[in-house]
């Protein structure tokens, strides 16, 4: 009971920090793999009176990933009820080339001018269409998303450093009598110390653990995978590998940091 | 004979505008018992926290065990330290560990081996009539039961050099007879030296000793 007592605090504070840890990953996953849609789904569409190759298209801006031509039959076709046949293919002759634009990422509003007066100084171009108004209020969201999440990521930062100056303290009081005693006796600071590493490393593993377990039981539940759908996007959750090792890797540091600034801020008592 | 304390003109504080203990000489004999009298906040524990290098002197020479204690480095006053049993005043066991494993604290620092270990302990626990209770911690017994732990503590490694600081303080006359028996058993039968800081001198004393007096700061053998 004592000895449970004794890991308690510490694995509650190293859980929480590896919990804001995991989530702040995940957000960030979330957000690229939302950007990534966007710019999947966002698209320029040009316009010109000239057929314009794939190479020059790319040429005006290395943003340009791919290009596509819009066949207008599919347009015409719905016209043709009432235009005659001949001055039909009339005004297909007449009628400019529609292309569709991809982009490599989903592009910043200076990006998106930019390309746009790239294209339009060409003289055959007549139109581009970059539905800007809806692009911009998206890429606004997204900004403001990334705010959040810097001041979510700044404040658990904070938490995390008050936790430990907290944990600091009790495991101060907790250890100082008794390495003060043992070093009456004579005994080294490694010897001394070396119950507070056991429980400093013994708290890392037991929190990065309880961090697993918690991880992999959410990225199988039902509920986060709805979550997900409803964005519309997909993501690794939790890599029982490489994340279980920044975890543990961090859960490890925190732990010994701490029992090494008691080590090294222990005195002999008078 | 060898002097196991060389105290030469020695003072002693805790801060620049109060001495404890005013250029003080005196010697020990390895081998003697010593008792050290004197008035409450005379400085008798001062004067021991020095002997076992936790206070370092202010002014002047101590030498103990061949260390100078104003020069020792922290290693070598570990090794002198593994070679002294202490009995703190405050008793200082070790609230988390039990009474068995805190008599055991000199024989690991000391790296003895277990089946050593085990034996010297129960001997000792049966010799401080505490058998029954060596599963318990320390917050669980009574003060002079904590006490005569602290003893048992101070004698588990078998030191050449004991310091007791007021080590029957708490104790009836019978469980005070047990550690007195303990004190001079080791003296006797190890040659070990031992300083004990008391109140009153028991009357019962089977072996000669010194006996040294505190008062103002200085210190005079009282014959
Ligand atoms: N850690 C300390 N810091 C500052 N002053 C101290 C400290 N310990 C003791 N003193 C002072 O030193 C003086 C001597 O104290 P000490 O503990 O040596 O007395 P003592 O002779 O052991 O008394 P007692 O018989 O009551 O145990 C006292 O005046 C006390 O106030
Ligand atoms: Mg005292």
């Amino acid at each position: 009971m004592k000895s449970i007592r004794n890991h308690f605090s510490l694995v509650v504070a190293l859980v929480s920090i590896l919990f804001s840890i995991q989530v702040f990953t995940i957000i960030e996953r979330s957000i690229s793999a939302y950007k990534e849609n966007l710019a999947s789904s966002y698209s320029i569409i040009v316009v010109s009176q000239l057929s314009i190759d794939e190479k020059t298209m790319k040429s005006f801006s290395s943003l340009v990933d791919e290009v596509s031509e819009l066949n207008p039959d599919h347009v015409i076709q719905r016209l043709n009820t009432k235009i005659d046949p001949k001055n039909l293919e009339l005004l297909k002759l007449t009628l400019p080339n529609f292309y569709k634009l991809k982009l490599t990422h989903f592009p910043t509003p200076t990006e998106v001018e930019n390309l746009t007066n790239n294209l339009l100084n060409k003289k055959s171009i007549t139109k581009v269409e970059n539905f800007s108004h809806n692009h911009d209020s998206t890429f606004k969201l997204l900004l403001l998303f990334k705010d959040v999440i810097a001041v979510f990521s700044l404040s658990m930062f904070v938490v995390t450093i008050l936790l430990i100056i907290k944990e600091l303290k009790i495991w101060q009081f907790m250890h100082n009598e008794r390495m003060s005693i043992m070093g009456l006796f004579g005994a080294p600071i490694w010897l001394s110390s070396a119950v507070l590493f056991r429980l400093a490393i013994v708290d890392a593993i037991i929190a990065s653990i309880l961090s697993f377990i918690l991880f992999t039981y959410l990225s199988t539940s039902f509920w986060v995978e709805e979550q997900l759908s409803y964005i519309g996007i997909e993501i690794i959750f939790f890599d029982q590998v490489m994340d279980f090792a920044i975890l543990s890797g961090v859960a490890l540091f925190l732990s010994v940091l701490l029992a090494l600034l008691i080590v090294i801020g222990h005195k002999e008592e008078v | 004979m060898d002097r196991v304390i060389i105290a030469e003109d020695l003072s002693l504080s805790y801060s620049d505008d109060e001495t404890i203990i005013n250029k003080i000489n005196f010697s020990v004999n390895s081998g003697c018992f010593v008792f050290i009298t004197g008035a409450s906040g005379s400085g008798k524990s001062t004067l021991l926290k020095s002997l076992y290098g936790a206070l370092k002197p202010a002014q002047g020479s101590l030498v103990v065990g061949g260390v100078e204690i104003s020069k020792v480095s922290k290693s070598k006053l570990n090794f002198l330290r593994r070679h002294i049993g202490i009995v703190f005043q405050d008793y200082k066991l070790i609230k988390e560990w039990t009474i068995e494993k805190n008599i055991m604290l000199p024989l690991i620092i000391n790296g003895y081996e277990k089946n050593v270990t085990q034996n010297q302990v129960d001997s000792l626990l049966k010799h401080v009539r505490l058998k029954h209770q060596s599963g318990k911690y320390p917050l669980e017994l009574s003060g002079g039961e904590q006490q005569r732990v602290a003893m048992a503590r101070a004698l588990s490694h078998n030191p050449i050099l004991i310091l007791a600081d007021e080590p029957t303080g708490n104790l009836d006359d019978y469980s005070a007879g047990l550690i007195w028996n303990l004190l001079e058993g080791a003296n006797t039968q190890l040659k070990t030296t031992v300083i004990v800081v008391t109140h009153n001198i028991p009357e019962t004393m089977n072996i000669d000793y010194k006996h040294f007096h505190i008062e103002y700061g200085s210190i005079h053998e009282v014959n």
